[in-house]
């Protein structure tokens, strides 16, 4: 015999989208391993007067960089010993108890070392890291960040985009350049754009330092995240940069009124080639100690451009919410990832989102695509513009808020022109550019910049360039939206450079809603179980439940049940119907509803013509029809099982409105029919015709075959039960208990039938 | 007498406070003075004052790190912004050859500007990189 064939299902398999993806093996000596390294130290931590001169098994005289901010700035010395001393299983018992108040967590969490901090987290299952996670995380009110970039660097686009991120519910918007000097026209558009609909949203343009600080400076930018850290001392130094460095830059951004968070994440130091073999946790754990020492308000982590690669490895999105929850133990905000596009499963990437659907985070998405995935200049996201109602049909099915809103379709329309006419006025109200109708309605209509009729980027360079020359700031921007009508969008950029004087919204964990700031400090997360903590409020979740296309029963009863009062019946009711003689007769037993409330089946053919189909295959078997209008039931089997008893053959149809039908027998239990048509909306007019043509053949003792209704796997229950739920409710309702069937005479067409 | 946390968010609970860099209250900011060109760049600055207010919120809030980087924020506020930029590059690993600059560096910034808490945060900075050897030129 030759060798067993190879299973088809591999040839299958081998085409999904999730071969793309690599799987990694675990291999601490290369950096691949999530949790825990033969080459992580133990936790362990001295002081000696007043100093700490050993940190994780290692003395004071080897501190590298990293140890040595995180000795001087991050451990506690009045915790350090209780905390260290504390058996790490008790600690991560304490993170997921609802009695043991987040403070007092934080608390312990000063004084613990990165390996720790490492040690405690292990202990967790993704489970039970989502838990604490929800419990340990700072501000209250959950949020999420966009992407709003374009591959033209196209200033319009980028307005419209801005304001659809704002309308949707964004509370901060990033974005990037694909050529760096077009930084200041995206600033420029993304600012004026953000101002349209509700403003209030903070705004990164992400650059090279001294530019970004010098686009924060004029006025158009409030946040940066550029801050980059890593785990070991040679990618830190690789990096261009040391904990010092960082702390500086940190400094020099809230002097400027500029709210800052740091990011890291798993993976980072592996792609660099400076992992020292020890865990990526473990790494980060570093990273997230050193980022508190720094004094800075937050971070960004969760793998970022490491996560595809902290993936590839066993238990690897379980590490990933790791490190999310170190760092909110910390006291840190925490833009929580979920942003690098991780996988090109959707599977995978509707798992990744899921826990912190549920969890909550202060900014889900460290830069969700706002746009489409080819536009994106950071490279394409967990979800994208592609996605985004996946993701708002996701926090209505979890009655979890992700921080967006659905849109409405209409005012999208209004909105996108809007930004993008409010742009043209700023650019030609400061003599940057005009920019004609054609271009305008181009881009309003384009869903990505593809579609798009507007500047080349060589323009856009020239108009950024003279932004930046000319030193032109957000008050010469809100002056021109003034000047030129734009009053409401005026207010709202003046908005958040009166937000940059108080500086409230450098405080953790700030975004601005409805104007005002909401931070840890104001809105502190006071989960301790249920009924605490975060819920939506009632006008929140019937925003978020509003996704488009909800379906009603007015709607649906609207477009289903198309009764024309001017129309014959076509189906008249006659005396009722007694057992038949005839042995080829084939009684077809109509439900309360058929043909009179409702006219088609779910497949949306007329109930006439199924009734042709049905009476002319009894025919071409050599059967008789007989139509009878059941009325005491509107379940299947008992319509076919009452008509069979009728039928002078013994055989017979049921069938209901929606399409539904049954080949039954007198002699037989109720739901033991001959064949069935369960799935009405894949089913034809041929497939009744063959099921008419098979009831006469068994009237006539002969044995058929079966006819298959062939299914392609359609979801058929997520595409139509909210409509047959409706529908069926109407033929229930007709329902008369103990009424005796009707023969019905069938007045149209030439197979009209007559009892 | 309120705890400096009772004063947050200052734009809401104490206005009066919110003075910008050029000492302009938050109230004067208005789309009326903006466009009657009544408002040039140090009006829309944050201030030291207001840094340091909102470094006592922090640490009223029990996060005394964050008040420690908004603290050296406002010491930096009236350090011009090509010295700052500058600075963040000497900080960087292998940008100068040795200390010495560093250290002076240090010590205008606590002469000039009164910036103590970052003349510190160099002098730290200092100390470790000559441990760590990282006073080597990179290109």
């Amino acid at each position: 015999m030759t060798s067993p064939p190879r299973w088809r299902r591999f040839d299958e398999w081998d085409t999904r989208p999730l071969r793309h993806d690599r799987f990694a093996a675990e291999d601490p000596e290369a950096g691949f391993a999530t949790f825990h390294s033969p080459w992580d130290p133990a936790p362990s931590a001295r002081v000696e007067n007043g100093r700490v001169v050993e940190i994780d098994g290692k003395p004071e005289a080897d501190f590298d960089i990293l140890d040595s901010f995180i000795a001087a700035h991050h451990l506690d010395l009045d915790v350090i010993d209780e905390a260290m001393a504390m058996d790490s299983g008790e600690v991560a018992r304490m993170l997921v108890d609802i009695n043991v108040p987040r403070e007092r967590l934080e608390r312990l969490a000063r004084g613990m070392t990165p390996a720790k901090l490492t040690s405690v987290v292990s202990h967790l299952s993704s489970l039970e890291i989502t838990f604490a996670y929800s419990k340990m995380r700072q501000r209250r009110t959950p949020g999420n960040q966009a992407h709003v970039t374009n591959a033209k660097d196209d200033p319009l686009q980028l307005a419209a985009d801005a304001a659809v991120a704002v309308a949707l519910g964004f509370d901060e918007i990033e974005t990037t350049m694909r050529v760096a000097s077009n930084s200041w026209a995206n600033a420029v558009a993304c600012a004026v754009g953000a101002s349209v609909g509700r403003g209030g949203v903070l705004f990164q343009c992400s650059i090279e330092e001294a530019e970004e600080l010098r686009i924060g400076m004029a006025g158009f930018t409030s946040y940066a995240e550029t801050v980059s850290v890593y785990g070991t001392e040679a990618a830190f130094v690789d990096g261009d940069d040391t904990p010092w460095s960082k702390a500086f830059l940190t400094a020099a951004y809230a002097s400027r009124g500029i709210k800052a968070r740091c990011t890291s994440g798993a993976s980072s130091e592996l792609l660099m080639g400076f992992h020292e073999h020890q865990s990526v946790l473990y790494l980060e754990a570093r990273c997230l100690c050193l980022q508190r020492a720094m004094g800075v308000q937050g971070t960004q982590n969760g793998g970022i451009d490491g996560a595809p690669l902290t993936v590839s490895m066993a238990g690897g999105m379980r590490e990933l919410m790791a490190e999310n929850l170190i760092a909110v133990w910390l006291g840190l905000e925490c833009a929580s990832g979920n942003d690098t596009r991780v996988s090109e499963s959707e599977i995978r990437v509707g798992a990744k989102i899921t826990p912190f659907l549920m969890a909550g985070s202060d900014l889900l998405c460290s830069g969700m695509g706002s746009i489409r995935k080819y536009d994106n200049s950071f490279n394409p996201s967990l979800f994208n513009g592609e996605d985004v109602e996946d993701f708002l049909a996701l926090q209505r099915d979890l009655e979890a808020d992700g921080g967006l809103t659905p849109i409405e379709e209409s005012n999208i329309r209004e909105l996108r022109m809007q930004a993008i006419k409010a742009l043209a006025a700023v650019f030609q109200e400061l003599g940057l550019a005009e920019v004609p109708e054609a271009w305008m309605l181009s881009v309003a209509a384009a869903s990505g910049s593809l579609d798009t009729e507007t500047f080349s980027t060589g323009e856009v360079t020239r108009i950024s360039e003279a932004i930046r020359d000319r030193g032109l700031t957000a008050v010469d921007v809100v002056r021109a939206l003034h000047k030129r009508g734009f009053g409401r969008e005026a207010e709202n950029l003046l908005l958040m450079l009166r937000q940059r004087i108080s500086g409230d919204y450098l405080q953790t964990s700030a975004i601005l809603r409805d104007g005002k700031v909401i931070s840890a400090l104001n809105d502190p997360n006071d989960y301790r179980g249920p009924g605490s903590g975060y819920r939506m409020s009632e006008a929140r979740w019937e925003a978020v439940r509003g996704v488009r296309d909800v379906q009603t029963r007015e709607k649906v009863l609207e477009s289903e049940r198309r009764l024309d009062p001017t129309s014959e019946p076509w189906l008249i009711p006659g005396g009722e119907a007694g057992k038949g003689t005839d042995p080829r007769e084939v009684v077809i037993g109509l439900s309360p509803a058929f043909g009179n409330e409702l006219t088609q089946t779910t497949a949306g053919h007329d109930l006439i013509d199924v009734v042709l189909a049905l009476t002319d295959g009894v025919s071409e078997g050599g059967g008789v029809p007989r139509l009878v209008r059941i009325r005491h039931t509107a379940d299947t089997s008992f319509l076919g099982l009452t008509a069979a008893r009728l039928s002078g053959s013994g055989y017979a149809i049921g069938i209901q409105a929606k399409g539904t039908a049954v080949i039954h027998r007198a002699d037989r239990l109720p739901h033991m029919n001959i064949e069935l048509f369960s799935n009405a909306p894949i089913t034809t007019l041929d497939h009744y015709r063959a099921m008419g043509r098979n009831a006469a053949l068994h009237a006539l003792g002969r044995a058929p075959e079966p006819v298959i209704v062939p299914t392609e796997g359609q979801a058929l229950g997520a595409r139509y039960h909210v409509r047959v739920a409706m529908l069926y409710a109407i033929e229930t309702g007709l329902v008369v208990p103990d009424a005796p069937p009707l023969d019905v005479a069938f007045a149209i067409g030439q197979g009209g039938l007559r009892p | 007498m309120t705890s400096p946390l009772d004063l947050y968010p200052i734009s809401e609970n104490a206005p009066d406070q919110a003075v910008s860099a050029s000492g302009m209250p938050l109230a004067d900011l208005t789309l009326d003075a903006v466009i009657s060109e009544r408002i040039g760049a140090e009006d829309i600055r944050i201030s030291a004052g207001v840094l340091r207010l909102q470094a006592s919120i922090a640490r009223d809030a029990g996060r005394d790190r964050l008040a420690l980087n908004l603290e050296r924020a406002a010491d930096l506020v009236s350090v011009p912004q090509d010295l700052i930029l500058d600075t963040y590059e000497m900080l960087r690993p292998g940008r100068i050859p040795e200390a010495q600059l560093l250290k002076e560096r240090a010590e205008l910034l606590r002469r000039e500007y009164g910036a103590h808490t970052i003349a510190a945060l160099i002098d730290e900075a200092v100390a470790v990189y000559e441990r760590r050897n990282l006073f080597r030129r990179r290109y």
